[in-house]
C-alpha cells in the first residue's frame, strides 16, 4: 500500500531526516516511534504531500503508493489522494478544527470534494460516520462548533474528516498526546477497530512506545531524522538491538510498586542544526565506543529486524 | 442569539451616551473665555455683559443647565447657535453631508484597496512586491495627510490640471481629499490584513483543511479570510468614527465645509451648543462604530458570541 524508500528531506541546506525507509499493507498497523523532533511528524507531512507548507522539500528516495510514486505527483493529483485516499488525523484536536466554522459542515466537505456527494448526501454520511465514531447525536453535533466541545470528541471528528472518503491509508501523527490518559485508551482502541474493520492500513506516530506494543505490527525506531531500528513488533520488545530502542522500552513504567523508579535517558535530543558526526546517538548511548563518534552505523539486518548500530549484531547475542 | 447580542450592546450603550454627554457638557465650561466675549461690542458695560448671559440661559447653575440641555437634545432641539446666530440643527445639517460623502468615500476606498493590497502581499511570495509593501505602509502611516494634500494638489491640480485646487463643488473635488484620507487608511488596513492573514495561515487547523484536499484557493477564501476579517473589522469599526470628524485639516487644505471645519471654528467662538452638538455628534459615530464592530465580531466568531451574552 505505502512504501516508502530512503526518504530524505531538506529545509534549505539543512536535511532534518535522511535514509527512512518502510511500508505498511492494508489492515497492517506501522508504529513511528521516537522523541519529539526525531523526524516522526515530517514523514507524515512528506506522505502527505505537505511539505512546501512548511518550507520543505524531498531530496532523495520514493514514496510509493498504490505502485506509483507519488514524490512528483502535481499539485492537484496529490489533492485528490488528500483526504480521498490518505486521511490524516493530526496532534492536537483543539486546534485542528476551523473555530468559525460548525461541525458538519467541516466533515461534509471531504466526501462533496471526493466523492461528489451534494450536501444532502454528505450531511447523511458525515451524520453516519460520527455514529460509527461512538459519537453521541451526530445530528446534532453537526450544529455545533468546535469550541463547544471536549478535546476526545473533537479528536473523534477529525477522525471522522479523516474517514469521510473512505481512504485506504491513515496517518494519525500522535492522535493521543493532547488528550486526557482515560481519552487516550478510547482513541486508540477506536483507531485500532477501524483498521480491523475498514481494512485500512494506519501509520501511527507517537512517542509512546505503550501504545505501539498494544497496537502495531510493525515499528520504526527514528533518532535525529533517521531511522535506527526496525522490525516486526515483537521481535524489537523481545529482542532490542539498537541501545535507543532498548532505552526507550527500559522508559515504559512497569506496575505501580514505589521501587521501581522510572526511567528516562539521561540527554537531549539534537537538534536539525547540530546533528553528531557519526552515530547520531552515541553522545547519550551508554555503549558507544570509538567508532560510533567517527562512522555512521548502516542498517545491520538480524533476523526479522534491522537495528543502524555498530554492535547490532552483538547485542542479539546476548539480549537486553 | 445575534439578535440578543446586539440588543445588549445597545442597552450597554445608554450609560455610557449619559457619561459622554455630561463629559462634553462640562468640557467646554472649562475653557477659558466664553461666547458672551466674542458678541459683546467694545466698551460695553458689566449690565450689557449679564444681559446677554441672562439671555442665553448661561446664568443658571450648571447642573440645571445641563438638564435643560439634555432635555432639549432628547427633543431634537439643538438650540441657538450664539456667535454664528442660526439654529444649531442647521449647521449640522449643512455640514454634515459633505463630511459623510468624503469620510464614507475614503472609508470605502481604504478598505477594499487595503484589504486586496494586504491579501495581495501575504500570499504572493515575492521580496521585491513584498519590499514595496512595506515602504508603502510606512509611508501610509507617517505621511501627514496636509502634507500629502498639498503634495497631491501641487501635482493634479496646479502642473496636470486634472482636479480643482479647492472647494466642494462636483465629484472631481471629492478626488484628491478622498485620496488622502485614504491613502493612511490603506496603509492601515492593508498592514492589519497581511498580518492577519499570515497569522492565519500558520495555524494548526490550516494542516488539517490541506489534508482534507482543499485547494490553496478555497483553503484562502473559506477558511483564511474569515479569520484575518477579525482584526480588520475591528479597526475598520474604530475608523467609523473618524469617517465624521477625521478630515479636519484635509478639509481645511482643500476649503471644504464640515463637521470638523466647523467645530474647529465653533471651538475658537466658544460657541457651546455647536461645540456640544459636533461632540455629541462625534462620540455617537464612535460608538455606533464600536457597536457596529463588536456586533460583526460576533457575527463571524461563534466564541465571541458565546462568551459576551
Amino acid at each position: 500500500m505505502l512504501n516508502v524508500r530512503d526518504l530524505g528531506v531538506a529545509f534549505g541546506v539543512v536535511q532534518p531526516l535522511s535514509g527512512v525507509s518502510f511500508s505498511v499493507s492494508q489492515g497492517e498497523t506501522l508504529g513511528i516511534v521516537g522523541e519529539s523532533g526525531s523526524g516522526k511528524s515530517l514523514t507524515a507531512m512528506s506522505v502527505m504531500g505537505l511539505l512546501p507548507l512548511i518550507g520543505g522539500r524531498i531530496t532523495d528516495g520514493s514514496i510509493e503508493f498504490d505502485g506509483a510514486d507519488i514524490t512528483a505527483l502535481p499539485e492537484r493529483a496529490y489533492r485528490k489522494l488528500r483526504g480521498g485516499k490518505i486521511g490524516l488525523i493530526t496532534q492536537n484536536p483543539m486546534t485542528s478544527l476551523d473555530p468559525l466554522k460548525k461541525i458538519g459542515p467541516q466533515v461534509d466537505d471531504v466526501a462533496k470534494l471526493h466523492l461528489g456527494l451534494s450536501n444532502a448526501d454528505a450531511r447523511a454520511r458525515t451524520i453516519d460516520i460520527l455514529g460509527t465514531l461512538r459519537i453521541p447525536e451526530p445530528a446534532l453535533i453537526c450544529d455545533r462548533y468546535p469550541h463547544q466541545m471536549s478535546g476526545g470528541m473533537k479528536q473523534r471528528i477529525v477522525i471522522a474528516m479523516a474517514l469521510a472518503a473512505d481512504p485506504d491509508l491513515l496517518i494519525a501523527d500522535e492522535p493521543t498526546t493532547a488528550l486526557d490518559v482515560t481519552v487516550q485508551a478510547q482513541i486508540i482502541r477506536l483507531l485500532d477497530d477501524l483498521v480491523k474493520e475498514r481494512n485500512l492500513a494506519l501509520v501511527l506516530i507517537t512517542h509512546d512506545m505503550s501504545v505501539v506494543a498494544q497496537t502495531c505490527d510493525k515499528i520504526v525506531v527514528m533518532y535525529a531524522g533517521r531511522a535506527v531500528e526496525q522490525g516486526p513488533v515483537e521481535e524489537i520488545f523481545d529482542r532490542p538491538r539498537h541501545p535507543y530502542t532498548q532505552a526507550l522500552i527500559a522508559c515504559i513504567p512497569r506496575g505501580l510498586d514505589d521501587a521501581t523508579r522510572l526511567t528516562g535517558i539521561a540527554g537531549t535530543v539534537p537538534t536539525v542544526l547540530n546533528y553528531p558526526k557519526g552515530c547520531p546517538f552515541h553522545p547519550r548511548c551508554p555503549k558507544a565506543e570509538a567508532i560510533c563518534a567517527t562512522d555512521a552505523p548502516d542498517f545491520s539486518v538480524v533476523g526479522e529486524s534491522a537495528a543502524a548500530c555498530h554492535f547490532a549484531e552483538v547485542a542479539h547475542a546476548e539480549p537486553a | 442569539m445575534i439578535l440578543r447580542y446586539t440588543f445588549f450592546r445597545l442597552l450597554m450603550l445608554i450609560p455610557v451616551s449619559f457619561s459622554i454627554s455630561v463629559v462634553i457638557f462640562m468640557i467646554v465650561y472649562l475653557l477659558p473665555g466664553d461666547p458672551i466675549d466674542n458678541l459683546l461690542r467694545v466698551g460695553s458695560s458689566a449690565e450689557d455683559r449679564a444681559e446677554l448671559v441672562a439671555r442665553y440661559g448661561l446664568d443658571r447653575n450648571l447642573v440645571v443647565q445641563y438638564f435643560v440641555w439634555i432635555g432639549n437634545m432628547f427633543q431634537g432641539e439643538f438650540g441657538q447657535a450664539i456667535v454664528l446666530r442660526r439654529p444649531v440643527a442647521d449647521l449640522v445639517a449643512q455640514n454634515l453631508p459633505y463630511s459623510l460623502t468624503l469620510g464614507g468615500l475614503a472609508f470605502l476606498f481604504s478598505s477594499v484597496v487595503g484589504m486586496t493590497l494586504g491579501t495581495l502581499s501575504a500570499i504572493v511570495r515575492n521580496p521585491v512586491l513584498d519590499r514595496f509593501m512595506r515602504g508603502f505602509i510606512l509611508l501610509g502611516s507617517t505621511v501627514p495627510g496636509f502634507w500629502l494634500a498639498l503634495l497631491l494638489i501641487l501635482f493634479f491640480s496646479v502642473n496636470l490640471g486634472w482636479f480643482p485646487v479647492s472647494g466642494a463643488g462636483g465629484w472631481d473635488a471629492l478626488v484628491l481629499p478622498v485620496l488622502t484620507i485614504g491613502f493612511g487608511g490603506v496603509a492601515l488596513v492593508a498592514r492589519v490584513t497581511r498580518v492577519a492573514l499570515l497569522d492565519a495561515q500558520r495555524e494548526d487547523f490550516v494542516t488539517l483543511l490541506h489534508a482534507k484536499g482543499l485547494s490553496s484557493g478555497t483553503i484562502l477564501f473559506r477558511h483564511l479570510m474569515p479569520h484575518a476579517l477579525l482584526p480588520v473589522v475591528t479597526i475598520l469599526a474604530l475608523r467609523i468614527g473618524w469617517i465624521l470628524g477625521g478630515a479636519v485639516t484635509v478639509e481645511f487644505v482643500f476649503g471644504r465645509p464640515g463637521l470638523g471645519s466647523l467645530l474647529i471654528r465653533a471651538l475658537g467662538q466658544r460657541d457651546y451648543p455647536v461645540v456640544q452638538a459636533c461632540l455629541l455628534m462625534l462620540a455617537l459615530a464612535v460608538m455606533l462604530g464600536t457597536l457596529i464592530g463588536d456586533v460583526a465580531q460576533a457575527a463571524m466568531d461563534p466564541r465571541i458570541r458565546e462568551k459576551k451574552s
